[in-house]
């Protein structure tokens, strides 16, 4: 009999401890699939957050080193660099990223350094137990930002791969989300993309992708992934933010 | 024997490249060496120093507080450092852009119109090279033919028409003062 | 190898390219400044050499991770205020145990303070800014020789022991010259293997490399495998020098800048017949507290002299355990005494307690 699905041969056989619903576990699996399919379990190094997704060398079968939170845009610059040959990604939520990492991650991607970086998007601080990001959307209730996300209090946010698509040296951004089947075979193939833009030098390529963290919203799994598409979404619109490649064939 | 010079002059007038060529000269004489350059927001454009000490023996301070030696290039260097130069100490002067002169009974002065004597090589730049010529002569740290060495070293290689430019200020400066 | 006349900071780096350096990244700040200058330079030219002007200290810190996790050898250097930002990666290259060095040409603090040449670092230093149950090697030169001696040595040390390694200089040590003869050049692919390190797992199991450690039992081990080899460390690299301590009444005990100053001060005042010695600890961390206690043997009488307001002290303190008598006389914000000024402070004290 035919085999149609099993563990990806670049993830451990250990079950994930993420939350039921949780956009982490699948989106692991997902770099795990893309990892096998393009071959790259042994010249592949993964560049963990702090946060939820801080245990991911639990999970992936690939060298992995932890950065401190915000600077896996640093960590992965010195080691790209000293590594050339080999494909570097960072996976980091987006209070790692779009806050207390918002300059390595600019300035990564305005050197044009190539590695890709994997932007997992909830709008949430979900480690520490659900406190407002920067991502937090207007009117979005968490821990520190009760009754909503107000604009005159809490300021409005970050819209960051709009941001770093403006910057010159990053060659592709593109923004997907893991609520769906359909957006996650795109995400795959956004993922797929990055490393090949990664292999063939063009630069910083960047895939953020909205992540469904139903814990700290506070909803269940399905109403998680209906608020992706009908609220967060509009707020951070998916789709390809740039693509210096000129490639057609991937557009979707 | 432990000797302390102090080059000062506006950002520009080559003070700390006097300072360098003093030190290698001691350098290859065996002498213990240390040259220490102003550095930080005041040598951005505004006066610049450079301290060099020769001495037999181990140098425990690259400053110098009371210098034997002030090899001064404008006005402002003269007003900061002529009451730091030792009693019986000497004072080089540039004479083409310093007006006043030390008002002390105690040391000795030479006079060397450094700016007018470059305009006879047609060359402001190597106005620095004519005072150590002068300064070498009478100090007598280290010898002209040292530090014509080098120079050869510091300029040899990249650019033979500034070296010969630099020598000939250099000897034109030693032969000035008698 | 005939002597050149280089300035400190060009002494750095260079010896640091020597010992197989080819990852430099930091930031602008003086008085470290001809550091990356030079290392732009030296490194475009070699083969796999790196330089970049990081965004910020941050960054360039956590540029050295990455590097190192890779298996390059690869430092930072800035100075007092650049260094504060920069504890947390060294935080984290303790954690992750990996080899780094990192430069302090310190100058006056605290906050910007001044550019001028100051030993107020040495607390930041041997105790470290950053977070956490750790130790680094700290190195303090006390010439441009030393800069070059002790930043090639720093490179192997790091390797060996998997720990970041600072080297404590200041402005005036990273701005003065000084004849220097440079360490021969290392061939990197004669360096140690390392078999830790973030290539890919190509051949072998994957490797991760982590510091967070949620089990307490095993934080605590990995915290005691730490101590183990700080231990090792302190026994095999405590380095120190002493002069004239043979028959000294009094020992003046400086590091760094103020330890040559120190020393050119004894010499006045041996001529003059007072019987001064000096000891200079090489190594800050490990700090050589069993070679100051075993001075007290033949001398009762110390005297710490250090360009800031007592920070060593508190070492050397530790050091007597109540034995003997310290006295302290330092100059902050970025004085730099002459021998002369120094050796009048020692010798009025070596002559109040009747030493002469």
């Amino acid at each position: 009999m035919k085999k149609v699905f099993s563990r990806p041969k670049s993830l451990k056989r250990a079950p994930f401890h993420y939350c039921p619903g949780c956009g982490h576990s699948l989106l692991h699996r997902i770099i795990g699939e893309v990892i096998d399919e393009m071959n790259l379990q042994e010249r592949i190094i993964g560049i963990p957050p702090a946060g939820c997704a801080v245990l991911a060398y639990f999970y992936f079968d690939i060298d992995m080193g932890e950065a401190s939170h915000g600077r896996g845009a640093a960590l992965a610059t010195g080691m790209k660099r000293a590594l050339p040959d080999r494909v570097v990604f960072t996976y980091q939520g987006d209070g790692d990223i779009a806050a207390i990492g918002t300059a390595e991650t600019i300035h990564a991607a305005s050197r044009g350094e190539n590695f890709s970086t994997i932007f997992v998007n909830n709008g949430v601080y979900g480690m520490t137990g659900g406190q407002m990001a920067p991502t937090t959307i207007l009117g979005q209730n968490t821990t520190t930002s009760p009754g909503g996300r107000e604009e005159r209090r809490d300021g409005f946010p970050v819209n960051l791969s709009e941001m770093l698509a403006v910057a010159k040296g990053s060659a592709y951004i593109e923004r997907t989300a893991v609520n769906s089947p359909a957006n996650i075979l795109k995400t795959k193939k956004a993922i797929a993309k990055a490393f090949r833009v990664q292999m063939e030098g063009y630069g910083f390529s960047l895939i953020e992708v909205l992540s469904p963290c139903p814990t700290n919203w506070k909803m269940e799994p399905v109403e998680a992934c209906k608020w992706i598409d009908e609220v967060m979404a509009v707020h951070f619109p998916l789709g390809v933010l740039k693509d210096i490649t000129g490639d057609k064939k991937d557009a979707h | 024997m432990l000797i302390k010079t102090i080059f000062s002059g506006f950002g520009g007038q080559g003070v700390v490249m006097m300072g360098y060529l003093l030190a290698i000269g001691g350098m290859y004489e065996d002498k213990n060496v240390t040259c220490l350059p102003s550095y930080g927001a005041e040598v951005r454009g505004g006066t610049a120093n450079c301290t060099v000490v020769l001495s037999t023996e181990e140098i425990a301070s690259p400053v110098a507080s009371e210098p034997e030696f002030a090899v001064l290039m404008n006005n402002p260097s003269l007003f900061r450092f002529q009451n730091q130069v030792q009693s019986g100490g000497t004072i080089f002067l540039n004479s083409s852009m310093i007006e006043s002169r030390p008002i002390r009974g105690d040391l000795e002065i030479y006079e060397i119109p450094v700016n007018d004597l470059a305009k006879q090589l047609h060359s402001n730049k190597v106005s620095n090279m004519i005072m150590l010529g002068a300064f070498i002569k009478k100090a007598g740290l280290v010898s002209l033919e040292t530090i014509n060495h080098a120079l050869k070293d510091t300029f040899g290689n990249r650019n033979p028409t500034i070296l010969k430019s630099n020598k000939t200020a250099l000897l034109l400066g030693y032969n000035y003062l008698e | 190898m005939p002597k050149v006349l280089m300035r400190g900071n060009h002494v750095v780096a260079e010896s640091a390219v020597r010992a197989g350096c080819r990852f430099y990244f930091g930031y602008p700040i003086t008085p470290q400044n001809e550091i990356p200058e030079y290392m732009s330079e030296r490194l475009s030219k070699l083969d796999g050499g790196v330089f970049i002007q990081a965004e910020s200290e941050i960054a360039s810190i956590h540029m050295v991770i990455g590097a190192s996790m890779a298996g390059g050898r690869a430092m930072t250097s800035s100075s007092g205020p650049g260094i504060s930002l920069k504890q947390e990666g060294i935080s984290f290259l303790s954690a992750l145990e990996l080899p780094a060095v990192i430069v302090n040409m310190s100058r006056g603090g605290p906050g910007l303070g001044n550019i001028a040449p100051s030993q107020s670092d040495y607390f930041q230093a041997t105790r470290g800014g950053g977070h956490g149950d750790y130790r680094t090697i700290v190195l303090a030169p006390n010439s441009c020789q030393e800069l070059a001696n002790l930043t090639y040595k720093a490179f192997d040390l790091a390797d060996k022991y998997r720990i970041p390694v600072v080297i404590l200089g200041d402005g005036m040590l990273g701005q003065m010259m000084e004849p220097v003869e440079l360490p021969p050049e290392v061939q990197i692919k004669k360096l140690p293997h390392k078999d830790w390190i973030l290539t890919g797992a190509k051949g072998r199991p994957s490797r991760f490399l982590r510091s967070l450690i949620l089990d307490p039992f095993e934080e605590e081990e990995h915290n005691w495998k730490l101590m183990r080899k700080y231990e090792r460390i302190t026994k095999e690299e405590t380095k120190w020098e002493t002069s004239f301590a043979d028959d000294a009444k009094l020992m003046v005990v400086a590091f760094g800048s103020a330890a040559r100053i120190a020393k050119g001060a004894i010499k006045r005042m041996r001529d003059e017949g007072l019987k001064v010695g000096l000891i200079r600890p090489i190594s800050l961390w490990p700090f050589p507290y069993k070679a100051i206690k075993e001075l007290t043997k033949k001398v009762r009488r110390f005297f710490v002299f250090e360009m800031n307001m007592g920070q060593m002290l508190e070492d050397v303190k530790l050091a007597l355990e109540g034995d003997g008598e310290v006295h302290f006389y330092g100059r902050p914000g970025g004085i730099i005494l002459t021998p002369l000024e120094i050796s009048r402070v020692i010798s009025s004290y070596y002559y109040q307690k009747r030493l002469g």
